[in-house]
C-alpha cells in the first residue's frame, strides 16, 4: 500500500469494551467476586448452574453499572434481562444472562481529550464466563487434548459498553480506551486493568473510501490484551481490507482473531456459522426499574470525571484541556496538589508544569508530598525566589526525604538574590572579561552564553539566569 | 368434617400420642406391599426417613414442638433438590446426580416436622401427563394397575392415593399437580406464582412452573399448603409479603359467594360427557349450598394449549442447555471433542419427548420465528390475564373440569403428542395467567375411577379457592379415591 | 403464517439444540412438530396489535440482594459430581473454537 492509496481511505472503527466491576460478591450469587483464588473455589449452585438454582440480582453491580452510564451521559432506565444461548464449556447454564434489547444505559457519549464526542450506543450489565486452560502440548486451545475449566469467574459482573463508529484510527482509538478506562476507574466501578482481564476490548474495523457515505463491511477482531495490540490490531486489520479491496476483492463479514506474537488477525468465524443466541427475556429474573430518586443520587455522588478534571487544571495553568501537562496531571491523580499551590498562590502553570515533570518523575514518593511543601516550593519559583533549577532540586528532595522547602533551599544555599546583588556580579565579570563585553556590546549574541556561564559560576549557581541574560542586554543598551 | 388424615397424625405426634417412626413404619410397610406394582417412587428413602422420624420423637420428648407437619411423612417429587440424595427428574442425564443443596420447599417441609419417605417419579423433566416418559419405567394408577396416574406429578400422586403417604410436593406446570391429582382422586394445588419458592425445583418452563402440595382431604392440601406458601429470597420472581393463609377459612362454607363455570373451559376440545355432566353437578351443589352460580365466558382461554405450547418448549429448551455433561450427570463416553461430547451426551441422556419439546422451543426462539411463536404466544398470556380479570370482576371463584376423564390405560396416547397435551386443556391457562387453581375429587366415571372438578381463584385468591374446595369436598359424591386408608 | 417447518429446519434446530437425530427420528419430529405449529395457527393468527407480551405473570421488580458474600460450595463436593476433574478443575475434551 503506498501512502498515496492510504489517505484515499478512512478507517472506521467502533468498540466494544467489557469491564468487571469491583463487587464484593458475583452477579447473581453471593459467592466472592476475587481474582487469582485457587480454581472452583469461589462457586455455588447458581454460579455452578446447577439444576434448580436461581439468580438473585446483586443491588451494587446496579448501582455500578448506573455510575457508568451516568459518567458516559447515557439514559439510565427501567431494563429486562436477557438469555442469550449457546454451548460453550465455560458457560455452567450454557445461556449468559445479559440485556439484550431494554439495557440499563442507553445512548451516551464519552468526549475525547480533544473535545471530539464518541458516542455510546449502550453500556449494559451481564456475566462474565468460566475460564479454560489447555491442556497439552500447544498450551493454547488448538492442538489441545483437552481442557479443564474454573468456575471462579463465572458470573462476576460485568458491564459491557458499546462504542458507535465514530472513531477513525488506531490513535483515536487508543485515546478513547484509555479515557474510558479512566473514566471507569474514576467512577469506582471497575479497576481498569487490562493486562489482568478486567478490561476487554473488541473492535469492529471497517474501511471506505474517504468521502463515502455508506459503511464498509466490518469485521469484529477479539483477543487483544493491551492498549498496543488494539492500536496494531485495527492497523494491521484496515491495512488487510484496503488491500482486498484494492484488488477489487470483498471483505467478508467475520469474526478474526489477533495474534499478538504474529502480530495479525486470522478467521474466527464466518458470518455464515453465526450463531443464534435464541434471545428471549430471563424469567428469573423481574425488570430494573431505578427510580427517579436512585438516578439522582448516584448522579449527585459521582465524583468529577477525568475530562471536568482537565477542564479545571487547564483553566488553572492557563493551557488547553488536551496539553500534555494537563493530561497527565490528571491521569496522574495529580490535581488534588495543584488545587493546595493555587490555593496557597502558587502559579498555576507553573504549578502544572512541575506536576507533570518532577512530581510525575518521583511519582512513588508523590503520595506523601505534603501539598503545603509543593505549595511553598511553586510559590517561591512564582516569585523568582528559586531558579527553575533550584526549585527542581529543593522539590526532588521534598519528593525523597520531605521537609521544609525553605530549610532545604537554605541548607543548599539557594539564597535569593536581590536584583542589586546580581547587578554587582554582572559588573564584576564584566570587569574581569573585557575582550568578551565588548564583542558581546557589538552585538556578538553567541558570547552572551560565555558571559551567563561566568555569573552561573560567580553565584554559585544562585542567578536567576533569565534575569541575568535581561541585564547584561539592558547594559548592552 | 371429614377427617384428616395429615392433620390428625401431626395432631398426634405433637401431642406424644403417636410416635413419629411407628407412623413411619406403618406407611414404609404400605410401600412394602404394593410398590412393586405401582412404581411410585425412583427413591424410597428408609434410613434417613427413620433417623428423621427419631429426630421428631426425640423432640417431642424433650418437650420441643416439632411443627405443624410433625412427624408426617411426605413424599418429593423427584424434580425438587435433595442434599445428598438423588435427584433425577426421571431422567438418565440426571441418572446419580446428588444435588449439593435442598430446594427451600424441601427445607420448610422438614422444618415443620415432616419426614421425606422418597422420590416420587414423574414425566422426565416434568413433560407429559401421564408419568410414561419416565427413564425409569411408568407408574400405575393405585385405582387401577392398569392405567396411568396422570402426570407429570404421577408418582406423588400415586403415592398419596396409594397410602404411602398423607401427603406430596409436585409442581405443576401446565396441569402436572392438577392433573394427576384427579385422576388418582386425590387434593392437588397449584399455588399463585410466586407464592411458593421455586429454588432447588429443576426448571421446566420457570415462568410457569410452580410448587404444590397433595393431600388426599382439602384440609391437608391447605396444612401443607401454608407450610410452604410464603417469600424466598432465593427466588427472584418469589412475591413479597405475607401469603395467603389457605386454611382460614375452611368450613365457612359457600353462602353469597360467586361461582362461574367456565363457558370454554367446559365446552373444551376433547372432554368427556362425564366429566362435563361431574363439573355441572358439582355447579349445581355450590347453588343448592347458597352460592351464586352462573356461566361465564373467558374468550382467550381458548388459545391457552397453543400458547403455553410455544412458551413452556421455548424455556425450557434453554432450561435444559445445561445437562452437557460437564460438570455433573451423565457424560456419553469416547467423544473426541466438547461438542462431539455434548450431542452424544444430549442424545443418550433425553428421552424423545423431552428432545421433542427441546426442538419445538429452539425452533420457537430461533431467528426469525420468534415474533411470530414465542413473542405472539406471550401476547396472548395477556389477553388470558385480561380475560380473567374481567371474570373475577363478577366473580369469587371460577369453575371447570380438570381433566379431560378419567385415567386412561398405559399406551393409550402415547403415540400422538398433541392427544397427549390436551389432557392440559383446562389447567393451562391458569399457569399462563399465573393464578392458583385446584382440584378436588368429584365422584367417579362408569369406570369406576375417579372424576375432579377444578377451582380457578384470581392471583392470591387461595384463601377462597380452598374455602370452596372444602365445600364441595364435603358434598362429593363418593369415589374410589375417597375410601379411607 | 410462517412457512410450514421442514427436515431441514428440524436439523437445522438439532444441531442448535445439540440433539442428534437418526434420519427416522428426524421424519418423526418434522410431522410431529408440524402438527403442534398446526395447532398454534390460531395464536400466530391473532391480531395482537398494541397487546404487550406477558413475560412474568405478577409484575414485581426490583428484586435486589445486598452485595455481601456468603459461604461458597465445598470444591470436593462439587467436583465429586462432575463426570470427569483433574487439579480442582473440571475437565472436558477438546475444545475446537474460542467462544463466541
Ligand atoms: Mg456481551
Ligand atoms: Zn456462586
Amino acid at each position: 500500500m503506498t501512502a498515496a492509496t492510504a489517505t484515499e481511505w478512512e478507517t472506521v472503527i467502533g468498540l466494544e469494551v467489557h469491564t468487571e466491576l469491583c463487587t464484593a460478591t458475583k452477579l447473581f450469587c453471593g459467592c466472592a467476586n476475587n481474582f487469582g483464588d485457587q480454581p472452583n473455589t469461589n462457586v455455588c449452585p447458581v454460579c455452578l448452574g446447577l439444576p434448580g438454582s436461581l439468580p438473585v440480582l446483586n443491588r451494587m453491580a446496579v448501582e455500578y453499572a448506573m455510575r457508568i452510564g451516568t459518567a458516559l451521559h447515557c439514559t439510565v432506565q427501567s431494563s429486562l434481562f436477557h438469555r442469550k444461548n449457546y454451548f460453550y464449556p465455560d458457560m455452567p447454564k450454557d445461556y449468559q444472562i445479559s440485556q439484550y434489547d431494554v439495557p440499563i444505559n442507553a445512548d451516551g457519549w464519552l468526549a475525547l481529550p480533544d473535545g471530539r464526542r464518541v458516542g455510546i450506543e449502550r453500556a449494559h450489565i451481564e456475566e462474565d464466563t468460566g475460564k479454560s486452560t489447555h491442556v497439552g502440548e500447544s498450551g493454547r486451545i488448538h492442538g489441545a487434548d483437552y481442557s479443564l475449566v474454573d468456575y471462579n469467574r463465572a458470573g462476576v459482573p460485568l458491564v459491557e459498553i458499546v462504542g458507535r463508529p465514530d472513531l477513525r484510527s488506531s490513535e483515536d482509538a487508543r485515546a478513547y480506551v484509555d479515557e474510558l478506562r479512566a473514566i471507569l476507574v474514576a467512577t469506582g466501578a471497575s479497576d481498569g486493568k487490562m493486562e489482568e482481564g478486567s478490561l476487554r476490548v473488541d473492535a469492529n474495523v471497517s474501511v471506505r473510501r474517504r468521502g463515502a457515505p455508506e459503511l464498509g463491511t466490518r469485521c469484529e477482531i477479539k483477543n487483544m490484551n493491551s492498549l498496543r495490540s488494539l492500536g496494531r490490531a485495527i492497523e494491521y486489520e484496515a491495512a488487510r481490507q484496503i488491500a482486498i479491496l484494492e484488488d477489487g476483492g470483498t471483505i467478508s463479514q467475520e469474526t478474526r482473531h489477533w495474534d499478538e506474537t504474529l502480530g495479525r488477525t486470522s478467521t474466527m468465524r464466518s458470518k455464515e456459522e453465526a450463531y443464534d443466541y435464541r434471545y428471549f427475556p430471563e424469567p428469573d429474573l423481574v425488570p430494573i426499574a431505578p427510580s427517579a430518586e436512585w438516578v439522582k443520587a448516584v448522579a449527585d455522588a459521582l465524583p468529577p470525571m477525568p475530562a471536568d478534571r482537565r477542564a479545571a487544571v487547564a483553566e488553572a495553568a492557563g493551557m488547553a484541556p488536551d496539553a500534555d501537562p494537563v493530561v497527565t496531571v490528571v491521569r496522574l491523580d495529580l490535581d488534588p496538589l495543584l488545587n493546595a499551590a493555587v490555593a496557597a498562590g502558587a502559579d498555576g502553570e507553573l504549578a502544572v508544569k512541575r506536576l507533570a515533570n518532577e512530581v510525575a518523575a518521583g511519582l512513588e514518593q508523590a503520595s506523601t508530598l505534603d501539598p503545603r511543601a509543593f505549595a511553598a516550593v511553586v510559590g517561591m519559583e512564582s516569585r523568582s525566589e528559586l531558579t527553575t533549577a533550584q526549585a527542581r532540586t529543593v522539590l526532588k528532595e521534598l519528593l525523597e526525604h520531605g521537609g521544609d522547602p525553605a530549610a532545604i533551599a537554605k541548607a543548599h544555599g539557594f539564597e535569593a538574590m536581590a536584583a542589586g546583588a546580581l547587578s554587582g556580579v554582572i559588573d564584576q565579570v564584566i570587569a574581569d572579561n573585557p575582550g568578551e563585553w565588548d564583542r558581546f556590546a557589538a552585538g556578538e549574541d553567541k558570547v552572551q552564553g560565555f558571559l551567563i556561564g561566568k555569573i552561573k559560576a560567580a553565584t554559585g549557581g544562585n542567578a536567576d539566569l533569565k534575569e541575568a541574560s535581561a541585564l547584561l542586554r539592558a547594559r548592552r543598551g | 368434617m371429614t377427617a384428616n388424615p395429615a392433620l390428625d397424625l401431626a395432631a398426634a405426634v405433637r401431642r406424644g400420642e403417636r410416635s413419629a417412626v411407628d407412623v413411619l413404619e406403618e406407611h414404609l410397610a404400605r410401600v412394602d406391599a404394593t410398590e412393586a406394582d405401582v412404581h411410585a417412587f425412583n427413591t424410597v428413602l428408609g434410613e434417613r426417613a427413620r433417623v428423621a422420624a427419631g429426630e421428631v420423637d426425640a423432640a417431642v420428648a424433650r418437650g420441643e414442638d416439632p411443627g405443624p407437619l410433625a412427624g408426617v411423612p411426605i413424599a418429593l417429587k423427584d424434580n425438587l433438590c435433595t442434599r445428598g440424595i438423588p435427584t433425577t427428574c426421571s431422567s438418565r442425564i440426571l441418572e446419580g446426580w446428588q444435588p449439593p443443596y435442598d430446594a427451600t420447599v424441601v427445607t420448610r417441609v422438614a422444618a415443620a416436622g415432616a419426614v421425606a419417605v422418597g422420590k416420587t417419579n414423574l414425566d422426565e423433566f416434568a413433560m407429559g401427563s401421564s408419568t410414561e416418559n419416565s427413564a425409569f419405567g411408568p407408574t400405575r394408577n393405585p385405582l387401577d394397575l392398569s392405567r396411568v396416574p396422570g402426570g407429570s406429578s404421577g408418582g406423588s400422586a400415586a403415592a398419596v392415593a396409594a397410602g404411602y403417604a398423607p401427603l406430596a410436593l409436585g409442581s405443576d406446570t401446565g396441569g402436572s399437580i392438577r392433573q394427576p391429582a384427579a385422576l388418582c382422586g386425590v387434593v392437588g394445588v397449584k399455588p399463585t406464582y410466586g407464592v411458593v419458592s421455586r429454588y432447588g425445583l429443576v426448571a421446566f418452563a420457570s415462568s410457569l412452573d410452580q410448587v404444590g402440595p397433595f393431600a388426599r382431604t382439602v384440609g391437608d392440601a391447605a396444612l401443607l399448603f401454608d407450610v410452604i406458601a410464603g417469600h424466598d429470597p432465593a427466588d427472584s420472581t418469589s412475591l413479597p409479603g405475607a401469603a395467603p393463609v389457605a386454611s382460614a377459612r375452611l368450613g365457612e362454607g359457600v353462602e353469597g359467594l360467586r361461582v362461574g363455570l367456565v363457558t370454554e373451559l367446559v365446552g373444551a376440545e376433547g372432554l368427556s360427557a362425564e366429566v362435563v355432566a361431574g363439573t355441572r353437578a358439582a355447579a349445581d351443589a355450590l347453588a343448592a349450598a347458597g352460592a351464586k352460580v352462573d356461566e361465564v365466558s373467558v374468550p382467550a382461554t381458548v388459545y391457552g394449549l397453543s400458547a403455553y405450547y410455544l412458551i413452556a418448549p421455548a424455556e425450557a429448551s434453554s432450561n435444559l442447555s445445561r445437562y452437557d455433561g460437564v460438570r455433573y450427570g451423565h457424560r456419553a463416553e469416547g467423544a473426541a471433542d466438547i461438542t462431539e461430547m455434548y450431542v452424544a451426551t444430549r442424545s443418550e441422556g433425553f428421552g424423545a419427548e423431552v428432545k421433542r419439546r427441546i426442538m419445538l422451543g429452539t425452533y420457537a426462539l430461533s431467528a426469525g420465528y420468534y415474533d411470530a411463536y414465542y413473542g405472539q404466544a406471550q401476547r396472548v398470556r395477556t389477553l388470558i390475564i385480561r380475560d380473567f380479570d374481567a371474570a373475577y370482576q363478577s366473580f369469587d371463584v371460577l369453575l371447570s373440569p380438570t381433566a379431560p376423564g378419567t385415567a386412561f390405560p398405559l399406551g393409550e396416547k402415547t403415540a400422538d403428542p398433541l392427544v397427549m397435551y390436551l389432557n392440559d386443556v383446562c389447567t393451562i391457562p391458569s399457569n399462563l395467567a399465573g393464578h392458583p387453581a385446584m382440584s378436588v375429587p368429584w365422584g367417579a366415571g362408569a369406570d369406576g375411577l375417579p372424576l375432579g372438578v377444578q377451582i380457578l381463584a384470581p392471583a392470591l385468591g387461595e384463601t377462597v379457592m380452598f374455602q370452596v374446595a372444602a365445600a364441595l369436598e364435603a358434598m362429593a359424591p363418593a369415589g374410589p379415591g375417597s375410601s379411607a386408608r | 403464517m410462517a412457512t410450514p417447518i421442514s427436515t431441514a429446519d428440524v436439523a437445522h434446530v438439532a444441531r442448535l439444540a445439540r440433539l442428534a437425530l437418526t434420519d427416522e427420528e428426524l421424519e418423526q419430529f418434522t410431522g410431529q412438530l408440524a402438527a403442534v405449529l398446526a395447532h398454534a395457527a390460531d395464536v400466530e393468527a391473532l391480531d395482537t396489535t398494541g397487546v404487550p407480551p406477558t413475560a412474568h405473570p405478577l409484575p414485581i421488580d426490583n428484586v435486589l440482594r445486598d452485595d455481601v458474600v456468603v459461604p461458597c460450595a465445598d470444591r470436593e463436593e462439587v467436583l465429586a459430581q462432575a463426570p470427569a476433574s483433574e487439579s480442582g478443575r473440571f475437565r472436558v475434551p477438546r475444545i475446537l473454537g474460542e467462544a463466541p
